[in-house]
């Protein structure tokens, strides 16, 4: 299996402060990967360094064997690099539909004259546009909200609006902040069937920062495990569970049985 | 209850027709009004709509609206703050000074121009292709004033902004000799300009009624340029960049070249308005554009509505009025009926001051807000309001809409309450209380 990204040796601090220390990952083609940690770990800047958002001190990220090192965030987007936020970030009054469609914009061609005269490929182009967004309202689940505001839609609803407009990229590999934050258990059950059915059906790669362990330990294929900017341990599951370092570091000598692990 | 009415906007088309059609009523209904009417009216009659509703000063207010509508894509679309708009009035005007008249004497270009009888020197010409020149102009000067300001964000932008605005006009008021090469004939200003060639009616300075006609045409050109940007791939990019412009270069944005996008159609619209107004006073005159146009110009877009080009568009029209006419006529005749000598036109900022902060108090989204602006400045969040305990109410209010615009479902009405219950668990954003789970 080849790899989507791999990102080797990244390094990025602020002032004095080191957030993400070397740090070498790959997210495997049609994977699902998991990035854990606690509080503060860099989980969220190692995030912001693989969508372009911060330009690493040293260190190289490489998208399907593409250097995207330093490349601005719409690039790698562009790419096939899609991501959610940790607090929700979708257009507030823009429509559902609209919010998904504003992801399509790179692949979309129409330009000023062409939208002004209204040609018949420009409308072409917005029909089959207005349609996969559609579409994707409707994989999601949230095809009632087509035209609502953002603003307007139930948490949950956001949530998932958020998964439709970044699948709007068609990403190689999906990032997903903390996808599961504020939901109950029942929910977080029917998110990782959610999970499966994105690999099968969109063929992408899922990169998950979580922090709920039973959703984290179901889905992942690998799971890798930040502390202070540094990566700590790396395997399966099974490994990284029985892992003393992590079991010290992150979840505390105490915790493993109230985790859920 | 009234808060909790879940707004479903549908597409503006049918309300962007009924606007369209009452513009074009009214302009049509101005025109031969001013044309075939007025002129048979009693003295009386014709000299009070002269006072107070003359032809120079609806060209004017045309004009206004079409810088208007320009300013309104960088500000109300893209959220851009321009204050420094005027530069491309100016730039608009000069096009036409140095296209249309026999300012460069040595040349004799002429190209479908009307150059007056027996002075066939200078750059003539046609009016309509001098009107997209300037359009083009005034978009490339936007790209170059864009590219190194862009990169600031919101209030470092209108500062910035503010400086070129007065740089560019400041370059015309000196202009008379840069290095023996005369720009702009300075303070003296460029006049006259040639007439404008309507099918084969060659207009001069008095046919205001067919120049207001074709004022008004730019203007209906600049809305529909709007309307449909406004609904495309353009459009729809400008206005993340107004919500969340990391989120939008997230989702593959490009930031810098949509927003110059916006400052070359914006600007592109002010040219328009520039070289329409150069024919209006058969001239350009540096000194006339200087930093208060620019605020006049926001003032319109605030007042008529952030976005909203029907709204933008009777803000301009109503400032425009004031400043010209209205003040001046009130003024008159205040003075007349109480014997006071007030210079009324003179407080004219005072008085859109007042109506700003009036409008800032009472009605912060505009005349006529889009309703989007609407919804921001006036109703809560839905996340914000079932943070606050609102959710059995909302919950109860999809119901009652479910059950009249859906048959009935069970399923569907089972997931509407069950998000809307986890919106208490986790409200949107860190700032309201913690979440109750842990």
């Amino acid at each position: 299996m080849t790899d989507a990204i791999r990102a080797t040796d990244i390094t990025v601090s602020f002032g004095g402060l080191v957030a993400v220390n070397a740090v070498t990952f790959t997210v495997p083609e049609r994977s699902v990967v998991s990035l854990i940690g606690p509080n503060g770990a860099g989980k969220t800047t190692f995030f912001n360094v693989l969508t372009g958002l911060y330009k690493p001190d040293s260190g190289v990220v490489e998208f399907q064997d593409r250097d995207v090192t330093g490349l601005p965030p719409h690039r790698i987007a562009e790419a096939g690099l899609a991501r959610t936020f940790q607090n929700i970030r979708l257009f507030g009054l823009m429509t559902a539909e609209e919010n998904v469609m504003v992801a399509m914009h790179s692949q979309l061609k129409a330009g000023v004259i062409a939208t002004l005269l209204r040609t018949r490929v420009q409308k072409r182009e917005e029909a089959q546009a207005r349609d996969r967004a559609r579409e994707l309202l409707d994989f999601v689940g949230i095809s009632h909200t087509r035209d609502e505001y953002a603003r307007n839609l139930s948490y949950g609803d956001q949530r998932r609006l958020e998964v439709a407009r970044a699948l709007a990229l068609q990403p190689k590999v999906l990032l997903l902040d903390e996808p599961t934050a504020g939901m109950n258990p029942q929910e977080s059950a029917r998110f990782v069937e959610f999970i499966y059915r994105l690999r099968e059906e969109r063929d992408t790669a899922v990169l998950l920062i979580e922090h709920d362990m039973s959703v984290v330990m179901r889905v992942s294929e690998r799971i890798t495990v930040l502390d202070r900017g540094e990566k700590i341990a790396e395997g399966t599951a099974e490994q990284v569970r029985s892992d003393t370092r992590v079991i010290e570091a992150y979840l505390g000598t105490g915790a493993a049985g109230s985790a859920g692990l | 209850m009234a808060l909790l009415k879940p707004t479903r906007p549908g597409p503006a088309i049918a309300t962007d027709r009924k606007w369209a059609l009452s513009f074009a009523v009214g302009v049509v209904g101005i025109f031969l009004g001013y044309q075939f009417v007025v002129p048979h009216l009693p003295y009386q009659v014709a000299s009070f709509v002269d006072d107070w509703l003359p032809l120079t000063a609806l060209n004017e207010a045309s004009v206004y609206v079409i810088l208007a509508l320009g300013l309104n894509i960088v500000v109300g679309y893209a959220g851009l703050l321009d204050l420094g708009f005027v530069a491309f009035w100016a730039i608009g005007g000069y096009v036409v000074g140095w296209l249309m008249s026999g300012f460069f004497d040595s040349a004799r270009v002429n190209i479908l121009g009307h150059p007056p009888i027996g002075l066939p020197n200078g750059v003539h010409i046609s009016f309509w292709l001098v009107l997209l020149i300037a359009g083009a102009f005034c978009a490339l000067w936007g790209v170059i004033i864009g590219w190194p300001t862009l990169r600031l964000k919101s209030d470092y932008l209108a500062l910035v902004t503010l400086g070129f605005g007065e740089i560019i006009p400041q370059v015309f008021v000196n202009g008379e000799d840069i290095n023996g090469f005369n720009l702009s004939n300075g303070s003296k200003g460029i006049t006259p300009v040639d007439g404008i060639d309507l099918f084969g009616k060659l207009l001069g300075p008095f046919d205001l009624a067919f120049k207001f006609l074709i004022y008004a045409g730019i203007a209906a050109f600049v809305v529909l340029l709007s309307l449909r940007l406004r609904e495309g791939r353009l459009g729809r990019a400008w206005l993340a960049i107004r919500e969340d412009e990391l989120a939008a270069s997230m989702m593959g944005v490009p930031l810098r070249k949509t927003k110059l996008a916006a400052y070359a159609v914006g600007a592109f619209s002010g040219g328009l308005g520039g070289a329409a107004f150069a024919t209006q006073v058969n001239g350009v005159f540096a000194e006339r554009f200087n930093f208060s146009i620019s605020i006049i110009l926001l003032a319109m877009v605030v007042l008529g509505g952030m976005g909203n080009v029907w709204g933008v568009i009777i803000g301009a029209l109503v400032l425009a009025w004031i400043n010209s006419t209205g003040l001046v006529q009130f003024g008159q005749t205040f003075n007349n009926a109480f014997g006071t000598q007030i210079n009324f036109p003179s407080y004219n900022f005072l008085l859109f001051g007042i109506i700003l902060i009036l409008m800032m108090l009472f009605r912060r989204e505009g005349l006529i807000p889009e309703r989007r602006t609407k919804l921001l400045l006036r109703e809560p969040e839905r996340g914000q309001m079932t943070a606050l305990g609102a959710e059995a109410e909302l919950v109860a209010a999809e119901e009652a809409i479910h059950t009249q615009t859906d048959p009935p479902s069970e399923g569907k009405l089972a997931t509407q309450t069950d998000d809307a219950g986890m919106g208490v668990d986790a409200p949107q954003s860190g700032d309201s209380t913690e979440g109750g789970r842990s």
